[in-house]
């Protein structure tokens, strides 16, 4: 996928002034935490302990990731075992190809897909139209987006989260070419009217994977529509695409897994699909794929395994940091620019991108430290953001102006009879600028801050000044 | 006991009156207070914004100036809790001083958390009246816990009503130099959190770290609201301290 992340803030900008976007945005908002919070105090209500099920989670990814070689050649061993065949892939580019002659050596026409954000990462559905092979999206959100001219999901497992009902029936009209509905069990089933067609004429499916089991090589799919099911089950190919690091050593795994990433993602105790799929159809079966790949992605997760950010590889993205976060919440998905927003797309795009592509990122939070509270297996997100500041500066890619502003600040403050005169000269300038009133309406020095409120004006002196002042009295 | 005040550079420049309302605090709860007077900033800005160098600089001058004292108390749980929880990490790599930022940490406290946990107020004797909703800053929240301490300070001023407004633990979208560098952002995060304040319909908003309070002031006023913002120390210590 195209990276636009370098014009973060004009793109935020343009969010914010969207009055439709912002409605939009505010009845997520709500329904996203509260679900969770309702989910989370129904589980501790019946006894459970979700903090020390997310203390677990962390556990189980950091064991992962710590042999992560070494599961996934057990994974292989059972996947192969079990009659799939399991290709690796460096990067999306290699992904697409490796999945483009998978298609082309079963004269693959037509794709059926669910949810996979690897594919994005990939951008699997513009290399299949490129080598003749119509890619079909299955998942309700992912199907309005693609007709809707192939336009991006906003949300890692709500992608169309930032559009309403109204939106969507007037695009329905349009490309359906019925009469507009706005009854959402009526839009549904015109999308289902339209999709059953596919998912009979498919010849390939392809799914993503929210886990990888490497006990029994299986993959673990969680879906709320069935269109997973029928993407996996109907074609005679099924080709799963997802990250290198999405293994799980063993099915007891899985349930603790599932416990976690449902309650953070939708906030249901489960959802209404969990499929674990385990290799060919089998003689005795009556359905399932007669072939099955797994091509597993690497696209920088390698590189981050030994160093600072490999706390990142626990991310089983479900979506909570962003639905928790004040800025994701203010401006939505798209205006980040990648595949990933909110606070894990912040670290993940940089990292995979390229810190030259994605240099607001890591600024564009507030370090509230919402996002890392609900994290189901504790990623420090505000930390691994600061480290990537961090880099920044070590990299000479913060601006040089602010980097000289910090740097000068930083010396004062480190003199303190300097730095006395300096904040005497600057409540005087500010009260100066306030004129008597109570608050600045206009602050040159910072912009920014003053062009959506007033900046309070100083009460006087400092208190250095005036502590000073009452112990000589 | 005797207390070091960490007054911050926010309060040092802004609102004066907050520090002097706390030292009455501390000092009515028995402590002997003093004031290092060459105190500046924990470096919190410089740390945040990937400068790690220029923080620990600043760490070190904190740690120096503070570590002869039994507490340190600062009125801003942002502050506090860097100096207790991102110093020894920050100066992990010089054994001598992270032994000395270890040694440190424990005894710096928030104050509402010091006058609760540690002093143990029992009455304050604020002539303060009205109702209040108090803001939870993030990081005293979320990392230092502070959430009752204060509620239960309020409690004790005879003339205060606490009335809760939603998503008191809600960003108020301050967050440092990002209010500066994402102004239009921060203030539409600052809009929702006022938003809810005006809901809630009090006589008075209070917290406990300025950064946030001059926030939520200056979006209010932007909107026509004249609402006193107020750190609770200025209501903990009365119109006295003012
Ligand atoms: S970082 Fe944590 S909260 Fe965010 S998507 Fe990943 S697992 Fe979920």
């Amino acid at each position: 996928m195209e990276i636009k992340s370098m014009h973060f803030k004009s793109r935020a900008s343009a969010k914010l002034a969207d009055v439709g976007l912002q409605h939009n945005l505010k009845k997520a908002k709500g329904k996203f935490v509260d679900k969770r919070r309702d989910a989370i105090a129904d589980f501790c209500a019946q006894g459970g302990d979700f903090e020390a099920l997310r203390e677990a989670g962390k556990d189980l990814r950091n064991r992962v990731l710590a042999d992560l070689d070494l599961w996934l050649e057990k994974f292989e061993a059972n996947a192969t075992a079990r009659g799939a065949t399991v290709l690796w892939a460096k990067d999306g580019a290699e992904a697409c190809r490796l999945i483009v002659d998978i298609a082309r050596k079963h004269g693959v026409k037509k794709a059926t897909k669910s949810k996979s954000m690897l594919s994005e990462e990939a951008g699997l559905n513009q290399a299949l139209e490129a080598a003749g092979i119509q890619p079909v999206e299955t998942d309700l959100g992912e199907y309005i987006l693609q007709i809707n001219d192939n336009e991006p999901p906003s949300h890692i497992i709500a992608p169309v989260v930032h559009k309403s009902k109204e939106e969507i029936a007037d695009l329905f009209a349009r490309v359906h070419k019925k009469p507009r509905k706005t009854d959402i069990p009526e839009m549904t089933r015109e999308a289902r009217e339209v999709l059953r067609e596919h998912f009979l004429s498919a010849d390939m499916g392809i799914s993503g994977g929210n886990f990888l089991v490497a006990e029994t090589g299986s993959v673990a799919l969680v879906t709320n529509e069935g269109n997973g099911r029928m993407v996996t089950t109907v074609p005679k190919v099924h080709v799963v695409i997802t990250g290198i690091e999405k293994v799980i050593p063993t099915l007891e795994d899985l349930s603790l897994m599932l416990r976690l990433l449902i309650r953070s993602a939708t906030g249901q105790h489960i959802s209404n699909y969990v499929s674990v799929l385990t290799g060919t159809k089998g003689a005795a079966d009556l359905d399932g794929p007669e072939h099955m790949y797994f091509v597993l992605v690497d696209n920088g997760r390698a590189n981050l395994l030994a160093g600072e950010f490999n706390a990142m590889l626990r991310c089983i993205r479900c979506g909570a940091c962003m639905n928790h976060c004040p800025v994701y919440q203010t401006i939505g998905g798209h205006a980040y620019g990648w595949v990933y927003p909110g606070p894990m797309g912040s670290v993940l795009t940089p990292l995979y991108t390229g810190m030259e592509n994605a240099l607001e990122l890591p600024h564009a939070a507030t370090l509230c430290n919402q996002c890392g509270v609900v994290c189901p297996v504790k990623i420090p997100l505000p930390e691994l953001l600061r480290t990537l500041r961090e880099k920044q500066v070590e990299t000479n890619l913060q601006p040089l102006g602010e980097r000289l502003a910090l740097k000068a600040w930083a010396w004062v403050a480190a003199r303190p009879a300097l730095y006395a005169l300096g904040t005497r000269f600057a409540v005087r300038y500010l009260n100066w600028l306030a004129g008597g009133r109570a608050s600045i309406q206009v602050l040159g020095a910072a912009p920014g801050w003053t062009a959506g409120r007033d900046f309070p004006a100083p009460q006087g002196k400092t208190f250095r000044e005036m502590y000073a002042a009452r112990k000589r009295k | 006991m005797r207390v070091a005040f960490f007054v911050t550079c926010l309060v040092d420049l802004m609102r004066p009156r907050i520090g002097f309302a706390s030292i009455r605090l501390l000092e009515a709860a028995g402590c002997e207070v003093v004031v290092p007077a060459s105190q500046t900033c924990c470096g919190q800005p410089a740390f945040n914004s990937g400068d790690r160098a220029a923080a620990s600089v600043l760490a070190k001058k904190v740690v120096a100036e503070f570590e002869a004292f039994e507490y340190v108390v600062a009125p801003s749980g942002s502050c506090a809790d860097h100096i207790r929880t991102e110093y020894p990490g920050l100066l992990a790599d010089e054994p001598e001083w992270h032994d000395r930022a270890v040694a440190l940490a424990s005894r710096v406290y928030e104050l509402t958390d010091f006058l609760v946990n540690v002093a143990k107020v029992e009455a304050l004797s604020s002539d303060f009246s009205g109702s209040v909703t108090y803001h939870d800053s993030c990081t005293g929240l979320r990392s230092l816990g502070i959430k009752n301490q204060p509620r239960l300070l309020l409690g004790k001023v005879p003339g205060v009503s606490v009335r809760e407004m939603n998503g008191a633990e809600e960003c108020c979208g301050f967050g440092g130099t990002f209010s500066v560098k994402f102004g239009e952002i921060s203030a539409a995060i600052a809009q929702s959190k006022c938003d809810n304040i005006r809901a809630a319909g009090t006589d008075a908003i209070v917290g406990g770290d300025l950064g946030c309070l001059l926030n939520i002031e200056g979006k209010l006023r932007r909107m026509g609201d004249e609402t006193p913002v107020l750190h609770i120390a200025e209501v903990l210590a009365g119109s006295e301290s003012r």
